[in-house]
Formats: structure tokens, sequence, C-alpha cells
């Protein structure tokens, strides 16, 4: 796990390994891009979107299948164009976009923020995934309120949570914390129980703070 | 003693607090601007509104001309939390997200984990029979939850008191099984914490029995009934496009007559070995969701009688993969004071193997490591699509779980249902979108 990630106060730290014998370090891959064939309808997907979207291997940047799902790695300024064919084309059709949720990969440079849209086809019964990031310095990614309506409160959610600014989107405002909540708490440099709280003028300190749990 | 409503002046007009009985200056004073819009604050603490629900109504007269719902009164940071604990731990919190669903929320993040570990297949017959009985027996307690009190906001009263008395049967049911009436923990990765005690089976086959005979009591009073028809028939009224743009799913899809139900279009748990129907409705408004959720109930009890057959073939089959790197090592057993470790486990570890009591050790304290990368599992949950978006960096704790909740999904669609409408009909729709806070603000 990365030195970035802000481990706050509660939980084990490092792996949990309390026998002595974690000297064993593993390496762990992230699945990489995939070659064609990609199995099963994921082709006849790639396929059509292909046809129906000429710029197709500009937008997108890599196609990951893995454990059976298909997940489209999309540069974000082409984000609503894809979207629009994904959802228009009567062959792909996906009509419903399950919101977007965020993902932060401080280790990752200039894309350390990540979007990743479910999408469903009612029509064809599938799935596909769309994934965009965008850079900690610029976090900026289109907005998809246009396409798919049901995405505003998600996008309001991950704003609210990653601070991933959706350009376009009808009222990027905080949703789950206070409006005047400092930071975005699901970022990994964002500690778990280490924030001071203000409560009708008192305050109550962080928990790290009242006394040692290290 | 005149009780007088406070009022001040603000940039955007006169504001009013209200508390208790003053209403009458209130309205005294309302009377006298020469104001048409009122912004009425419905909640956060409202009776009516569904939980800490705050609904912000601009209203000309009684008709609401725009509706907000404002949210995020019970976010607890559960997503967050998962991050700092291991894998299986990760279902102590999920199971707490929408509290009237626990074992949809555990059997979607639970699928999620064994995609990621890649032993969806080798998850016992005997343990998805057992998730499905105690997923639709969920349905049901959730199901009567959203017939009980929706008709107890719109003013109803007695339906309440039965649509409690079958949930507390399905509770009695879950106490018997997992030893806990709500967030359980009871399903979990590579499959559930415990088997069913003995005879479970037939009480949960005497309970189908009587259930289907008390659905009837809710069933006399409100199907037909004239009263409820005229409080609930063409109101809440969101259509087929309405739904697909806004992303909804679960009843009130259903309402629009989609047979959208993702235990027929993508079967989990062995969902396709089971003859049940997907109920629909084509008035797309607050009745005919009311009545999908009613004729659901027959669907469950369906499910679960053809459960207790399966379980009755299984007897003695494992629960829980064989895996021992993944399994939970500690067998658990309900005793005199709830779940916990059963003696035989703990005299095994105490008693007659190091080697065990190490495995057991090393596996509580550091769990299992999960492989890299991420997926999308859902399940159809009583409020709609229940999806789960799990990251796993290779490590013992999840990197990343995000819940898609249905109920924080449907309740966009509340403007849409309601503006334009008279503002006591705004209470049916909230109540038929069924949304549990819980689930909403996680």
């Amino acid at each position: 796990m990365s030195e970035n990630i802000e481990k706050g106060s509660f939980g084990v730290q490092g792996t949990g390994d309390t026998s002595g014998f974690g000297g064993l370090v593993r390496t762990t891959v992230a699945p990489g891009s995939t070659e064609r064939p990609y199995g099963g309808y994921f082709d006849h997907i790639a396929d059509e979107l292909e046809r129906a979207y000429p710029d197709f291997a500009d937008a997108i940047e890599r196609v990951v299948i893995d454990r059976g799902e298909l997940t489209m790695h999309v540069k974000r300024e082409r984000l609503v164009e894809v979207a629009l064919k994904l959802r228009d084309t009567e062959s792909l059709r996906f009509e419903v976009c399950l919101g977007v949720n965020g993902v932060h990969y401080p280790d990752q440079m200039g894309c350390e923020l990540h979007a990743v849209y479910p999408l469903l086809s009612m029509t064809h019964n599938r799935r596909i995934r769309l994934e965009v990031s965008a850079p900690d310095s610029d976090p900026h990614i289109p907005s998809l309120v246009e396409v798919w309506a049901g995405n505003n409160w998600h996008e309001r959610e991950t704003f609210d949570m990653f601070g991933l600014i959706f350009d376009g989107h009808p009222g990027l405002t905080r949703i789950l914390m206070p409006d005047d909540w400092q930071g975005h708490p699901q970022r990994k440099d964002y500690p778990l129980g280490g924030i001071a709280i203000e409560y009708k003028g008192a305050t109550v300190p962080a928990p790290s703070e009242r006394r040692s749990y290290k | 003693m005149t009780t007088q409503a406070s009022s001040r002046e603000t940039t955007e007009g006169r504001v009013y607090s209200v508390t208790g009985g003053d209403w009458d200056s209130l309205v005294t004073e309302i009377g006298q601007t020469k104001e048409e819009r009122v912004v009425v604050n419905m909640g956060p603490q409202h009776p009516s509104t569904h939980g800490v629900l705050r609904l912000i109504l601009e209203l000309e007269g009684e008709t609401v001309t725009e509706a907000r719902a404002g949210i995020g009164y019970l976010h607890t940071g559960i997503e967050k939390n998962t991050e700092y604990r291991t894998w299986t731990q990760g279902v102590t919190f999920v199971t707490r997200m929408d509290y009237l669903a626990p074992l949809f929320n555990e059997a979607a993040y639970c699928l999620g984990v064994e995609k990621l570990l890649g032993i969806t297949n080798d998850v016992p017959e005997r343990a998805s029979v057992i998730r499905v009985m105690m997923m639709e027996l969920n349905r049901i307690s959730s199901h009567m939850v959203a017939l009980g009190t929706g008709a107890l906001e719109l003013g109803a009263l007695s339906p309440m008191i039965f649509a409690f008395r079958e949930r507390e049967t399905v509770l009695d049911l879950f106490e018997m099984i997992s030893g806990l009436r709500m967030n359980m923990a009871y399903i979990r990765p590579g499959g559930v914490a415990q088997d069913i005690p003995e005879g479970a089976v037939t009480k949960v086959r005497e309970a189908v029995k009587k259930l289907r005979t008390n659905f009837k009591d809710n069933e006399k009073l409100l199907v037909g009934n004239t009263i409820w028809m005229k409080r609930t028939q063409g109101i809440g009224y969101l259509d087929l496009a309405g739904c697909i743009t806004l992303g909804v799913t679960g009843p009130v899809l259903r309402s629009t007559g989609m047979p959208w139900d993702l235990r027929k279009t993508e079967p989990y748990s062995g969902y396709e070995n089971y003859d049940f129907d997907v109920i629909t409705t084509d008035t797309c408004d607050v009745y005919g969701r009311f009545l999908i959720r009613m004729q659901e109930l027959e669907q469950s009890l369906r499910i679960i009688e053809q459960a207790c057959d399966k379980l009755d073939k299984l007897q003695g089959a494992p629960v829980m993969v064989a895996d021992k790197k993944i399994a939970w090592p500690a067998q658990l057993a309900v005793g005199g004071d709830g779940m916990g470790n059963s003696l035989n486990h703990i005299r095994e570890i105490m008693g007659e193997s190091m080697e065990a009591l190490i495995h057991h050790f090393k596996l509580v304290t550091e769990g299992f490591r999960v492989p890299a990368g991420q997926v999308y599992s859902t399940v159809e949950s009583p409020r709609g699509e229940t999806g789960v978006h799990l990251v796993s960096d290779g490590g013992t704790h999840p990197y990343r779980v995000h819940f898609r909740e249905p109920s924080f999904n449907n309740l966009q669609s509340t403007a849409a249902m309601s503006e334009g409408g008279m503002i006591a009909d705004i209470i049916g729709a909230v109540a038929s979108i069924d949304p549990v806070m819980g689930g909403v603000d996680r």
C-alpha cells in the first residue's frame, strides 16, 4: 500500500500481519489492457462503437477485460461524445447510466482521480464500464447530466467526496457533507476520524487528539 | 398564553420559524403578506418524510411549483470506513447502509468480493439457497415497512399495525437463523456465517403459511379502498422515459409496465432455478407501485417455499467455500447469549491444534488477500438495483467500496413526480419511492 495513503487513527497499520512472518513481499499487478478478441458480446460492442464513432481509436485509451467485465478508458475531453454514441446507437443502446463513482489513486502521476461509470443496456441486457481520469492539479471532467439526467446526484456525490469538478453540471454543490465542509473525505490523503468537529459553537477535537490510539 | 411564530427579515424575504402549536399565528401573519410564493422547509425532522429527509418546497397556494430534496443528515462514512477493515469485516459495515434491506447490501457486497476472488462458482449450493431464502424474507420485511409507513404517512393507521405484525414474524426468523434481527452480517464472502439451525426450515414453512393468511388483512383494507385510491391514483406520475433517464429501478420502474427485475435478467445466487413472476402495472402512479409491492409478497413466498424444498434436499451440505484460506475459520453458533464462536471450535483451537489457532488468528486479524482489479456486482433489492463497485489493490483491505444505492438514485425523481401537484400528494410520491435514508446517505 502506498505511503501517500493517510491511515488515520483507526484500523490496523500495514498489512495487519501479527504472526511475525510478514516479511514476504508480494507484488500485485493490476490488470493491463486487453487485445482482441475480447470474447462474448464485448467484441460486438467494440465493433459497433468503432463503426458509429470514427474517432474511436483516439478517444478510447485502452480497453480492459477483467473478470468478465469490459472497461473502456476514455479521454475526458471525448467523454460526452462517446456517451452519446453509446446511448443513441441502435445496436448499443446503453440507455441507463448507474451513476458515477470516484477512485483516488495518489500514485498514478498525472491521472490521480478516476471517475467510473457503470452503463446498462436494458434493450440488449448488457453492461460495460467507462473510466475517465483527471490529474489532481486539474480535476475537471465533463458532466454527463445532459446525457443521463440521473447522474445529477451521483456527480454531486463524487464532487463532494473527491473534489472532481464536473464541468457543465447544473448545480454542482455538496450533497452528503455540510455545505461549508473543508476537504473531500473519500480521497486517500484525507484521514479517517482525524477531523475536529465544530458543533453549535463548541469544538470536539479529533479522536487522535483526545487520547492515544496508536 | 399567546404563542407567536417568530419571523425575521433576510435578503431572500421574510423567514418564519414555527415550532409546536403556533400555526394559527403563522397563518394569520402569512395571510397579511402580499407575496404569493412561499418556500417551505419540510423536514429534516418531519413525521411524513420517511426519515431525515428535508424537502424544500416552493408553493403557490397548495400547489408545489418546485421541490428539492436535501439529504446527507444520516451520512456516516461507511464507504470510507470499509477501507480500514478487512474484506470480511466490510460486511458488518455495509449491512448498516440500507437498514431495512441489510441482507441485500451484504449479498451485493459478497457477490462482488467473490467475483474479485474468482470463486463465484465455488460458493456451495446450500449457501446460495440460504442466501435466496434470507433475501426473499428480507424483501417481505422491507415491503411491509414500505406499505405500513406509506399508509401511515397518508393517514391510514391500521395497515401499519398489520404490516409491522408481519414484519415481526420475519424478524423472528432472522433472529432464529442468524442471532440478530437486523444488520446481521450473515452473508459472508464465500458463503454464509453459519448453517441454519435445526428445525429452521419447518419454522420458515409455518411462517410462510401464516404470512400468506395475514397478508389478506392489509389487502382487504387497502386494495380497492376508495379513500386509499383517491390518495394514490394518478399521484406521483413517472413514466418509462422518466424512469430510464433518471436511472430509476425497482417497483417504480415496474409500475410503468417494464418487467425489469435483475433476478430474471441477470440471475445471481441461482435465481434462474426458481419459479416466480415479475409483477408489473402500467399506471405509473403511487397506487400501481403499492399493488406491485403487495403482489411481490406472494412471489417472495413462492421463492421461499422452493428454497425450503431445496434445503431439505441439501441437508448437511457445506455453507462456506472449501478453501480454508478464505472461509472464516470460526464455526459460529447461536448460543444463549446470541451468536458467537461455537464451543467445539474453541475447544479445537485452544486445546487440540496449535496450527488451527495460528490459522484462525492470521485469517481473523489479517484477513485474506484479494487480487487487484475492479468489479461491479448487482442484486435486485426491494428498492431497485443495488450496485457495488469494488476496487482492490491486491491487499487485505478494500481499496474502494462504493454502493450505488437505489434509494439515493430514485429519490432524485421526487421533483419530477411532485412538481405541479398538490402539497399533500408529495407525501404519497415520496412514500412510493420508499427511500431509506440510511441507504441514501450511507
